[in-house]
């Protein structure tokens, strides 16, 4: 059979680069196989230069010899979106993990790819439209059920222009092969739409009406973050820190607790326990707002550490991609993206066997702007119906050495909305989340009251200026008053801003909960004044009250405990004031 | 069989290039010289010529030596006529054993199916209260012991090999002094546990690329046990020599370095070999502890940063003990909640208030008055030094729980210490 194939040869290979030579044409971008043997690995066009095109392949590239065959295919490395997502466990290039540990066993193996989405599982399909109805990209021509949520049959993001529909499937079941409309565009040209449609990963999916200002928070449960530095939907924000801080910790809270519909999990060059942990438990943890499985609402892509490089570009790409599929169909989506500096070191590799010439320690000069373009993917939109989705990032960064100045952590900074920074020191104190709350900030709204946050803020402040004061004059040369301002933030430090991830209350904090507590440490604690005869008396107070605090923390919201130890703390506290 | 070339046309570092066609990416080849053979390994193809990093250096190798290929990448024997034996760091015995050539396999394999693993929950017990109470090792866990030169971190490695629960014990030095070889293999011996255990040994006095192979060799052959049911504990000793001859390779090949001198995948280098540490559903289970030098007592240093990001935490040796603050296992909460109730409680408050201790002791040093308080924080901070912090106590983790409370019980009241009410009723130790 004589096909068209655009063939090249191997000239040089250099690590996960490869260098061909082709005959023809060549595309920037354009995914191409490797024929070694009976493998063929997929590699993706990155520099073209004369005749030659640099390559860089997902895949080891181990026994790969000069003169082997490559084939091109003109597509861009390109994401298949369809009702099946959800649940899944996908490798940066969209493999079905499970599909492929059955095929292959405990290890990964080269050149296998599988069908992301298995084109014979059927759905229910329902029309929303008729015969003759004009169309354009991401308007919805029907619905499938997939797990709790209706899944759109969108017209495909990437027909241009205006469509009226020729025909479209009756109420039944049907297979993603099967054609469930037919388009006619302006010039009169037949298209059929199918219930999966394929997007490149790099470019944004724009099917929408307007871009909106992210306005409504995103209740994190996580009381450090919602009350002091808040994230809205739509939103992005980033937590550097050291290793052993607890970016990860906090990332799968945050995954368990968010009040969002879909979690989409970018496990980018990380750990794989991490992800098995996820993996393993989320079927069995059920979601509080809806009583099902965790898992039903969750999406994982997976590219750890060991895994091959240049697929960990890929996995973040692959994250966004279906984030922004389902904020299409007037979802709310939240993207953990842990973590986008190896992300960042699979870009310098890259660079560095392409022989560019290096930036600041290392990184390629367009590192800032392939970040921003990442984080601008986020966003809440007003969909073509009227409805609106959004898609919230957060991503940690693990900068070298700890130290925020380096080039990703900068560059991030500069895009996000939030910074959710972590310390070394409060993690050695394990202060958890280990959030700084002196170096962090945040540009969106809390849901607590706003003078409360300030002067929640002001007392942290305060309190940090008097302990370094403490330092150096001691306690002795430290006046009452702002040894009890002292006191009082490390209070609300340990009682309100730390955590216990391991207590099953305490580990997830309503908003209507942080509304309530806040607003009591508020009025009983930060605005008030107290009698003490002396520091001892202030310390032993404090000690007593943060003991009480521990058990409130851990005791079910509004339960007969909780209402008794809420007031022995009032009792507590005006024993003071009277006196 | 395979062809033999003879030309060899830069030799740079311990990196040659010779003109050869039908090579494969990362294929072993045999180079023959006066001074005897080595094995190389191809790391760069460009049209004809091929770039070979040489294990054994090049020093003596002349333009016109052979270079054989033999067509396949690295492979190492597998089996338990491995056992007890000891190799270098190419898999050449070193015990005068005979060389064993029978079912090999590929080294540096592919990457396990994140959908294979198994969350871990066995928990290895030591002995060491600062591990098993405060940072507890779990099964297929990778962990390195971040020190600087002169602390007893081999000693720490070969205490826990021998008192640890796992079935067999793979030891990769990487250049390692000659002594503390020997004193591996004669503390293993002593405690009869030399005969379950294989060692890859790379020395000071040997050629420095030689210790690149160590860490994959060891894990290949641990992997083949653990696909057999094996739990298989692998020591590491020493990460920063590997990550430094990386470097040399990486600087020779002109690499543009990005981190003081170390080429920019360092992080991947280094994942590749500790993600094998690994539990296998229905199989066995791989774990790594691993020393890692730091130059200059400098944590920031790219080796200990990079290796921090991978592992599952770490252990900080510094004079002498294992340091309560920034040592950490990440995967001790998946063991501690279930082996006495009091195990986290205890954990947590006898790290804060030996947090307030350190704070207090440095109050003291510039002379400041001390309170109450501050005074029953020195008394607890010097109890806890020696009973519980020394590598000396050697105790199991329940007697190091009953002992955190007594000490507790000896030092505080109990609303100072922060615990829940209804855990102080259960455990506080009732004065009589």
């Amino acid at each position: 059979m004589v096909t068209t194939k655009r063939l090249g040869r191997i000239t040089e290979i250099n690590g996960n680069m490869v260098m061909v030579e082709f005959e023809s044409y060549a595309v920037q971008n354009e995914v191409a196989y490797i024929i070694h043997g009976d493998e063929r690995l997929k590699c993706e066009v990155i520099r073209i230069r004369g005749n030659k095109a640099e390559t860089q392949v997902y895949e080891s590239t181990s026994s790969i010899k000069v003169g082997e065959e490559v084939e091109f295919t003109d597509e861009l490395l390109s994401a298949e979106l369809g009702p099946g997502l959800l649940g899944q466990i996908f490798d940066g290039l969209q493999n079905p993990l499970p599909h492929i540990a059955e095929k292959c066993g405990f290890f990964l193996k080269r050149g296998v790819y599988l069908d992301p989405l298995p084109g014979d599982s059927e759905w229910e399909f329902t029309p929303l439209r008729k015969e003759g109805d004009k169309v354009k990209a991401g308007d919805k021509l029907g619905v499938v059920p997939e797990k709790i949520f209706k899944h759109y049959i969108m017209v495909p993001f990437s027909f241009r222009g205006s469509f009226e529909i020729g025909a479209i499937a009756k109420h039944g079941r049907y297979n993603l092969k099967h054609p469930i409309t037919r388009l006619k565009d302006e010039s009169g040209k037949i298209h059929d739409v199918f219930m999966q449609q394929v997007w490149p990963v790099k470019l944004p999916i724009r099917a929408y009406a307007d871009k909106l200002k992210p306005q409504k928070p995103l209740v994190t449960k996580m009381r450090l973050i919602d009350s002091l530095f808040p994230v809205s939907l739509g939103g992005t924000y980033c937590i550097p820190g050291p290793f052993g801080a607890g970016k990860t910790v906090l990332q799968q809270l945050t995954s368990r607790h968010a009040e969002i519909d879909i979690v989409v999990i970018a496990a980018c060059g990380e750990r794989a326990g991490e992800v098995v942990e996820t993996l393993k438990t989320f079927p069995n943890i059920l979601d509080r707002r809806t009583g099902k499985p965790l898992s039903d609402r969750t999406v994982i892509i997976c590219n750890t550490s060991s895994m091959p490089v240049a697929a960990r570009e890929s996995s973040v790409y692959t994250a966004v991609t279906i984030a922004e599929y389902y904020r299409e169909m007037g979802l709310n989506v939240l993207i953990l993206a842990d973590s986008t500096s190896r992300w960042a070191q699979a870009m310098r590799e890259m660079s560095g066997r392409l022989e560019e010439i290096p930036g600041e320690e290392a990184f390629p000069a367009y590192l800032e702007s392939r970040i921003a373009s990442f984080y601008e993917r986020a966003g809440i939109v007003r969909l073509n119906d009227g409805e609106t989705g959004s898609v919230t990032i957060g991503g940690t960064i693990s900068p070298a050495g700890g130290n925020f100045e380096e080039p990703v952590t900068q560059a991030t900074l500069k895009v996000v909305g939030a910074f959710h920074g972590l310390s070394r020191e409060r993690s050695d104190a394990r202060r958890y989340p280990a959030i700084d709350p002196l170096i962090s900030w945040s540009k969106y709204k809390s849901f607590i009251d706003e003078t409360q946050v300030l002067k929640g803020h002001a007392m942290l402040r305060k309190g940090h200026d008097v302990a370094q004061m403490m330092k150096v004059v001691g306690e002795e040369g430290t006046n009452l008053k702002d040894y009890i301002d002292y006191l009082k933030a490390e209070f609300l430090d340990f009682v309100y801003l730390q955590q216990n991830a391991f207590d099953e209350v305490d580990e997830a904090t309503t908003a209507e909960r942080q509304m309530h507590i806040f607003g009591f440490i508020y009025k009983r604690i930060l605005e008030q004044e107290f009698n003490f005869e002396d520091k001892e008396k202030a310390l032993k107070f404090f000690q007593t009250l943060r003991q009480l605090f521990r058990g409130w923390n851990s005791s079910e919201w509004k339960a007969a405990e909780f209402k008794t130890i809420e007031k022995e703390i009032e009792d507590g506290c005006i024993k003071y004031i009277q006196r | 069989m395979h062809k033999v070339y003879t030309k060899i046309i830069q030799i740079a570092g311990d990196v040659i290039m010779v003109e050869a066609e039908g090579v494969g990416y990362l294929e072993i080849a045999v180079v023959s010289t006066r001074h005897g053979v080595s094995l190389a390994q191809v790391i760069r193809l460009d049209g004809k010529r091929v770039s070979l990093q040489v294990f054994a250096g090049s020093k003596g190798i002349s333009t016109g030596d052979k270079v054989k290929f033999l067509g396949h990448p690295m492979m190492v024997a597998k089996g338990e006529d491995l056992l007890g034996r000891i190799f270098n760091g190419s898999g050449a015995p070193l015990d005068k054993g005979p060389v064993l050539s029978d079912q090999m396999v590929e080294i540096g394999g592919p990457a396990v199916n994140p959908v294979k693993r198994i969350i871990p929950n066995k928990m290895i017990r030591t002995g060491i209260p600062m591990i098993d109470v405060f940072n507890s090792i779990v099964e297929s866990q990778k962990l390195p012991i971040f020190s600087i030169a002169g602390e007893p971190y081999n000693e720490l490695l070969a205490r826990i090999a021998i008192q640890a629960e796992v079935d067999m014990i793979i030891l990769g030095g990487m250049g390692l002094k000659h002594d503390d070889y020997l004193f591996f293999r004669d503390a293993l011996d002593e405690q009869g546990a030399l005969a379950r255990s294989i060692f890859f040994i790379h020395t000071a006095s040997d050629p420095v690329v030689e210790c690149l192979l160590v860490p994959d060799i060891s894990l290949a052959v641990a992997e083949q046990f653990a696909l057999e049911g094996k739990r298989v504990l692998v020591l590491l000793t020493d990460m920063t020599n590997f990550c430094d001859a990386l470097k040399e390779i990486s600087i020779t090949m002109e690499r543009v370095p990005s981190n003081r001198g170390y080429p920019g995948d360092l992080y991947s280098q280094l994942a590749a070999r500790y993600e094998k540490a690994v539990d296998f559903e229905a199989a066995g289970s791989i774990t790594i502890l691993a020393a890692t030098t730091m130059p200059g007592d400098d944590v920031t240093h790219p080796v200990p940063d990079n290796t921090g990001y991978i592992t599952e935490g770490q252990f900080y040796l510094k004079g002498g003990v294992i340091e309560p603050f920034g040592s950490l296992s990440r995967l001790r909460q998946q063991v501690n909640g279930k082996t006495r109730d009091d195990h986290r409680t205890i954990m947590d408050t006898m790290i804060q208030l030996f947090a307030s201790y350190r704070e207090t002791v440095e109050k003291r040093a510039m002379g400041f008055q001390m309170s109450g308080w501050d005074k029953k924080l020195l008394k607890y901070g010097g109890i806890f030094e020696k009973e519980i912090m020394s590598l000396e106590v050697n105790i199991p983790l329940e007697k190091a729980l009953d002992r955190g409370w007594e000490i507790l019980a000896e030092c505080f009241t109990p609303a100072e210490t922060g615990i829940r009410k209804a855990m102080i009723e259960k455990h506080w130790p009732k004065t009589s």
